[in-house]
């Protein structure tokens, strides 16, 4: 009896949750359709730190260059949904001559492939360290391929330089375009809403495939790595090979929040994958529990959500008290984001919400 | 004589100037327990590294099971069926007792990532067997009650016992424990003594590092003796004691202070 209870009660409270987070785009449009489009930017920041997590929390290899994966998966995208390629190379006009018009579930996958090639591209040397000396070589990796993007425009030009590729198609699924406000069985849906749902259902299947890993032979062997190489080592661990799985699998979460990036932006440019935004994910993996699913998600909420809020709140109150801006939100933002960080690490070591044992 | 079940054969390993194994050779047969004694620095512990894959040694052949092997990867070793502890206990401190022992049963499972993300049939089978067997193995060294509790919570006498089961998990054909009995008091030893002659008497073969002499001399076969890197003494426990090498390395440090009082 009680069991069944409680299965009712898991049903009605999983409907209440998929039913809330249907309807929160529709919330978040009453007060402003900006309020969205952070909505879905946070759903982007979800699911790059969750790839960060499997590298960084579940098989403790510090990464400082993971935004070069997003940025590959967002080139992958960006090159083969706009005219760039077919306005630059004769061969690939010749063979497109209506230009590059690939399906949405071919250009998901291959961003994320791409993307885990790269990851295995940067594990490979990486294998023997670990800690702050792996954090330096990512840190490097992760400019290399910020300044390829920005530099490879000559001799040949394929990334198009620090002007970034324009002009990216949006999302296509089954004849509808991502791009205006469609007709959905009578209710008139605003893209923005479509990319809220597509990014949220990506997201929920990067959190299933992230804690059917943790919760398997994988994930045991990465802990364990993580906990202790050379123990893991002796009890039949294929240590490189377990590390390069993690590389790779965290690279392609990376990868396709890249390409989804790319298709909601309509634009990329190297200026969007700087070491910063490599520490900023790192922050949301820390700030919500290394290693714990639920709290990363919620560190990566918190960190993209709150700068935001302030932006939109910021401004205002001043206004409203002083009568000008005295000071500046994007300062007000740094200033409180650092003193976030030092006060979690000081009082809270192991994350906001870290894994219960 | 049937072929060993493992050799080893002119093992040397120096480091900087400094030979911490040399010359080497040991032999264990299926079913034995082998001692490895020696003071402090002989060489014990690097002579276990060699052996296990932590160290490439300068010289010497390795056999196990009759066949040839190359100690360049530890994990290589644990598949072969050769499983160890160690002597500064190194568990996964972060994960329970029962997962540290299902770590120790990755050599012996299949499932990958696909498996795992797609909950495949197989992959569940193979999941209950790897929880049932682990449980099997807390519960053969005498620890299943602790089965939830994290690693580094157990006590020291616990610890070293969680180890023997994660090492016990990868059902290996010769297990080699680095002082088992290191630190722990005489009711522990006791324990740890029967746990020993169990495992051995479900027979599997024990290479044996240990500084308790009570030990070593009453559950091993034969006993190596090492000092300076180098054998000075092998046989059966009796005739090791008696010999005056021994005497003279191992306990004659022992004998002159006693003489000096």
């Amino acid at each position: 009896m009680n069991k069944l209870a409680n299965r009712h009660q898991q049903i009605i409270g999983f409907l209440l949750v998929a039913v809330a987070l249907a309807a929160l785009p529709w919330v978040a449009g009453l007060i402003g359709n900006s309020w969205v489009r952070i909505l879905n930017i946070a759903l982007l920041y979800v699911m790059l730190a969750l790839g960060l997590n499997i590298v960084v929390g579940f098989a403790g290899l510090l990464d400082l260059g993971y935004i070069a994966f997003y940025a590959v998966g967002a080139y992958v995208y960006g090159l083969l949904a706009s005219p760039h390629l077919t306005d630059n190379f004769e061969t690939i006009a010749a063979l497109f001559p209506d230009g590059l018009h690939l399906s949405i579930w071919l250009m998901i996958p291959l961003g994320a492939l791409t993307a885990a090639l790269f990851g295995v591209l940067l594990g490979a040397p990486t294998l023997r360290l670990r800690g702050d000396y792996l954090a330096i070589v990512t840190l490097g990796f992760g400019e290399i391929i910020r300044l390829f993007l920005n530099n490879l425009n000559a001799p040949v030009n394929i990334t198009n330089g620090p002007q970034g590729i324009n002009m990216i198609e949006p999302v296509q699924i089954a004849g509808v375009r991502f791009s205006r406000t469609v007709d959905l069985f009578g209710i008139e849906v605003p893209a923005l809403h479509l990319y809220y749902y597509l990014f949220l259902a990506l997201t929920l299947l990067i959190i299933l495939v992230c804690m059917r890993l943790q919760n398997s032979r994988i994930g045991r062997a990465w802990t364990a790595i993580r906990d202790d190489e050379i123990a893991a080592k002796s009890m039949g661990i294929n240590t490189r090979n377990m590390k390069l799985l993690a590389f790779a699998l965290g690279a392609s979460f990376g990868g396709v929040a890249g390409a989804m990036f790319s298709a909601f932006q309509g634009f990329v440019s190297p200026e969007s994958f700087g070491l910063m935004e490599s520490i900023i994910v790192l922050c949301m993996v820390v700030l919500g529990g290394m290693g714990h699913i639920p709290g990363v998600i919620l560190g990566a909420l918190l960190l993209a959500g709150f700068p935001e809020m302030l932006r939109q709140v910021v401004t205002p109150v001043q206004e409203f008290l002083f009568g000008t801006v005295l000071v500046d939100a994007e300062i007000l933002r740094s200033l409180i984001y650092g003193l976030t960080m030092v006060l979690v690490m000081l009082y809270r070591p192991n994350g906001l919400w870290p894994q219960r044992k | 004589m049937n072929a060993p079940l493992f050799s080893a054969s002119n093992l040397r390993k120096s480091f900087g100037g400094i030979a911490a194994v040399n010359d080497v050779s040991l032999c264990i047969q299926a079913g034995q327990v082998i001692g490895l004694i020696g003071p402090n620095g002989a060489g014990k512990t690097t002579c276990f590294n060699l052996i296990t894959g932590l160290y490439t040694p300068d010289a010497g052949q390795l056999a196990f099971k009759g066949k040839p092997y190359k100690p360049a990867s530890p994990h290589h070793v644990a598949e072969m069926g050769l499983a160890r502890t160690f002597q500064n206990i190194r568990l996964f401190k972060s994960m329970t007792a029962l997962e540290n022992v299902a770590v120790g049963m990755h050599a012996k499972t299949s499932q990958g990532v696909l498996g795992a993300i797609l909950r495949t049939p197989a992959q569940r089978r193979e999941e209950i067997k790897v929880q049932k067997q682990a449980m099997h193995w807390l519960h053969y060294v005498g620890i299943g009650a602790y089965s939830n509790h994290l690693a580094g919570q157990l006590s020291y006498g616990d610890q070293r016992r969680l180890e023997i089961a994660r090492a016990l998990a990868s059902e290996p054909a010769l297990l080699a424990l680095d002082e088992p009995a290191a630190g722990m008091n005489a009711t522990e030893k006791l324990k740890l003594r029967e746990l020993l002659l169990q495992i051995r008497h479900d027979g599997k073969s024990i290479l044996l590092i240990e500084h308790d002499v009570k030990l070593v001399m009453g559950i091993c076969d034969e006993v190596t003796v090492l000092d300076y890197g180098k054998v000075i003494a092998q046989g059966t426990p009796t005739q090791v004691q008696q010999s005056p090498a021994v005497i003279e390395a191992y306990l004659g440090g022992l004998h002159h202070a006693e003489s000096r009082e």
